[in-house]
């Protein structure tokens, strides 16, 4: 009895499904997979108000189509990214798929949605594999591989003059591509480096690593902690009085979101610490301005790195509807059009790679307070003009 | 080997094992004594990080707040206690996992549609975000803290168990119930005092590392587990087991993270170490309550005539 029940709704969205190409005739559908539970909903929440601001910029149109958006979770796992992605292809049917904060959920939803000829555009997570060997067609980046941000470390910290380094990392894909990637241009010497447990039950107290940094002597000590371990991390390294002893360079770990909360605690220890990253919110172009000051009005906050990946995820899909006229079901013009980048990006024009991973500056941030006393982070320097990942080599594209 | 570093390792252990004691004190009470496996426990130590983040930040006084939110912490336990715990000590086993598995996701919930998923940063008085030296060894102030403040509450419980009325009533519920009920013991009062205290315990652990980490939702999901190998390992329903084990698990947890890559890399690449190291650490206190169960079944510390 119970099983008719549920069987039933499930034949009438079945029914219903047969009724969608007639509204897609009229609107663009684009699935946004992200993290809208567990701790990493505050990066998920980040993104979806920049993916709403970005359709309220955008008219709500691409070209003459309605944009219509399908938010879904991934709950910070991988195997409900790949339920929620299989959803949004098969059942709702969407032209493109967008979002993912995380690399192994990304990882595990790739294939759901490169093989069914649809695009995908990965608002954040730049995995090696993806980048290189496994690289596809459908595949668009709008934010990094995770190489190049770390790389980009190394080469300020060369340019600093610093002789020595502590490194410290979560014991995962992303964490080990973080360390590769700084360690490969980093000219000075590695004095330790400490790969902490990672998932749902993080390490988050780093008390053992910290006095085997300060005891190394190493000149700075760099880290990528994501997430609520960025917080806790910047706060330990504070308690621990070491910012005047050996300072903090990161990736990935100070940003929008961690610095409301390390100000709230009056954790001034992280103010002018380094970080590299593509943009930054004081970024110096129309769409940047455009897109910081409304998400501020709108919000009341400083928008993050991940917004601003999100915000332009839906311009560069916007444009390619716009380019092809409308037509969403021909994948490969869609492709040539998104492969020219050809819309206003935040960070300003970039290309994109034979791996269509963006080729795009990078810049040194420090944290400084703004006008109004509010912690952000602003460009000291342009480390790297029109990089490009090392992995592009790999791909056959 | 530096032992200035050695000793900061130590005494990082040794914090790390004072906060296992505070959760596993309650949980080893809860299941010793009235059979009940709690997971809800988690939920708890996260409650009390949450309600004591949230008023430092109205009254601005972290020891204000702490008493504060002791006392809200307690009230929920009381009124979860009362209301639904009470059910569940006749129950099997598996369905009080049910039960307070249910529990812990519903406090998860209420967390985020009352303080949202973002998490709350605990302020500290800027005297406490220091560093004190002694002979080479610095410190943060805070962590010596949390050890007086563990240390405080493991002499409190050592006492009312070991030298009070209600300690003895406890002991006599741990060691047979059936006969202390019979004897005229008021064994409700008895269960819900304890589960109230055990649960204010989990709450003042989360106080105390919530300036640490920070205040977030599932914070004490993580943590319950160990806080169960602490229990197997000192013997359930043992406060001096929960107390030797909890030092001995966090001993073991710091110095595991410190050491192990070291080890490691005498006899494999250092980059194989540095692999390998945090993979065998995160290991080690389950290798050690395996070894246990086989060797000692009954827990390091068993409560006599059980």
């Amino acid at each position: 009895m119970n099983k008719k029940l549920v069987t039933l709704p499930a034949l009438v969205l079945a029914c219903s499904s047969f009724l969608n190409p007639v509204l897609a005739e009229e609107s663009v559908k684009i699935g946004f997979v992200t993290t809208l539970t567990t701790g990493g909903a505050v990066i998920g929440n980040d993104m979806k108000d920049a993916v709403e601001l970005a359709v309220e910029h955008l008219g709500g149109m691409a070209g003459d189509k309605k944009i219509e958006i399908l938010f879904e979770d991934d709950g910070f796992k991988p195997e409900i990214g790949k339920q929620a992605t299989d959803k949004l292809v098969k059942q709702d049917n969407v032209d493109f798929v967008a979002g993912y904060i995380w690399s192994h959920v990304l990882m595990a939803s790739f294939k759901s949605v490169v093989n069914a000829d649809k695009i995908l555009v990965s608002a954040n997570a730049g995995p090696s594999a993806i980048a290189g060997k496994l690289c596809n067609e459908n595949f668009f980046s709008t934010s990094w591989q995770n190489n190049q941000t770390p790389m980009a470390m190394g080469e300020l910290l060369n340019a600093k003059g610093v002789k020595s380094l502590y490194v410290m990392a979560p014991n995962y894909a992303a964490g080990k591509d973080m360390v590769a990637g700084v360690e490969s241009t980093f000219k000075g010497e590695i004095l330790g480096r400490d790969l902490t447990k990672w998932g749902a039950d993080a390490q988050l107290d780093f008390s053992a690593e910290l006095a085997k940094a300060k005891a190394s002597g190493a000149e700075g000590l760099y880290v990528f902690y994501p997430g609520k371990a960025g917080g806790a991390f910047i706060k330990q390294y504070t308690q621990a009085g070491l910012q005047d002893s050996l300072p903090l360079y990161t990736v990935f770990t100070v940003d929008s979101i961690s610095l409301p909360k390390l100000q709230e605690a009056g954790l001034d220890g992280v103010l002018g610490s380094e970080m590299t990253q593509f943009w930054s919110p004081d970024l110096d172009n129309d769409q940047n301005r455009k897109f910081v000051s409304g998400f501020r009005e709108k919000y009341s906050r400083y928008p993050s790195f991940y917004a601003a990946q999100a915000y332009d995820s839906i311009n560069l899909i916007a444009s390619a509807v716009v380019a092809t006229g409308g037509d969403v079901s021909d994948t490969a013009a869609l492709r040539a059009a998104m492969m020219k980048a050809d819309y206003p990006s935040v960070r300003g024009p970039y290309t994109y790679g034979n791996n269509h991973m963006p080729i795009q500056n990078f810049y040194g941030r420090t944290v400084e307070k703004d006008a109004d006393g509010n912690w952000t982070t602003v460009i000291s320097s342009t480390v790297f003009e029109n990089h490009q990942d090392p992995f592009a080599a790999d791909c056959k594209l | 080997m530096d032992s200035a570093i050695l000793i900061t390792q130590a005494i990082n252990g040794l914090q790390l094992g004072i906060l296992l004691f505070l959760l596993a004190s309650g949980l080893t009470l809860t299941f010793g004594i009235m059979d009940l496996i709690n997971l809800s426990h988690a939920s708890f130590y996260m409650l009390g990080a949450f309600f004591c983040a949230s008023l430092t930040l109205i009254t601005g006084s972290f020891f204000l707040s702490v008493l504060l939110a002791l006392l809200a912490t307690g009230l929920v336990a009381f009124f979860v206690e009362t209301s639904l715990i009470r059910r569940l000590y006749h129950r099997e086993h598996l369905d009080q996992l049910l039960a307070t598995f249910g529990l812990l996701l519903c406090f998860d919930t209420l967390v985020h549609i009352f303080w949202g998923p973002a998490g709350i940063v605990m302020p500290l008085p800027a005297w406490l975000n220091g560093q004190v030296g002694l002979g080479g060894v610095v410190l943060p102030i805070y962590r010596l803290i949390i050890i007086g403040a563990g240390l405080l509450v493991a002499l409190l419980l050592y006492w009312l168990v070991a030298h009070t009325r209600t300690g003895m009533l406890i002991r006599a519920g741990a060691s047979n119930r059936v006969m202390a009920s019979a004897l005229g013991v008021d064994i409700k009062m008895l269960f819900c005092g304890v589960f109230v205290l055990g649960s204010v315990f989990a709450g003042l652990a989360g106080m105390l590392i919530a300036p640490i980490t920070e205040a977030s939702i599932g914070m004490g999901n993580d943590i319950i587990i160990t806080a169960f190998v602490v229990v197997i390992i000192g013997g359930i329903g043992s406060i001096k087991g929960a107390f030797l084990g909890a030092v001995l698990i966090g001993m073991i947890d710091t110095m595991g993270r410190a050491y192990l890559d070291t080890l490691f890399a005498l006899f494999m690449s250092s980059n194989a170490a540095e692999t390998a190291a945090p993979a065998i650490s995160a290991m080690l206190i389950y290798l050690l309550m395996a070894v246990l169960l086989v060797v000692r079944p009954q827990g390091l510390f068993p409560p006599r005539l059980r």
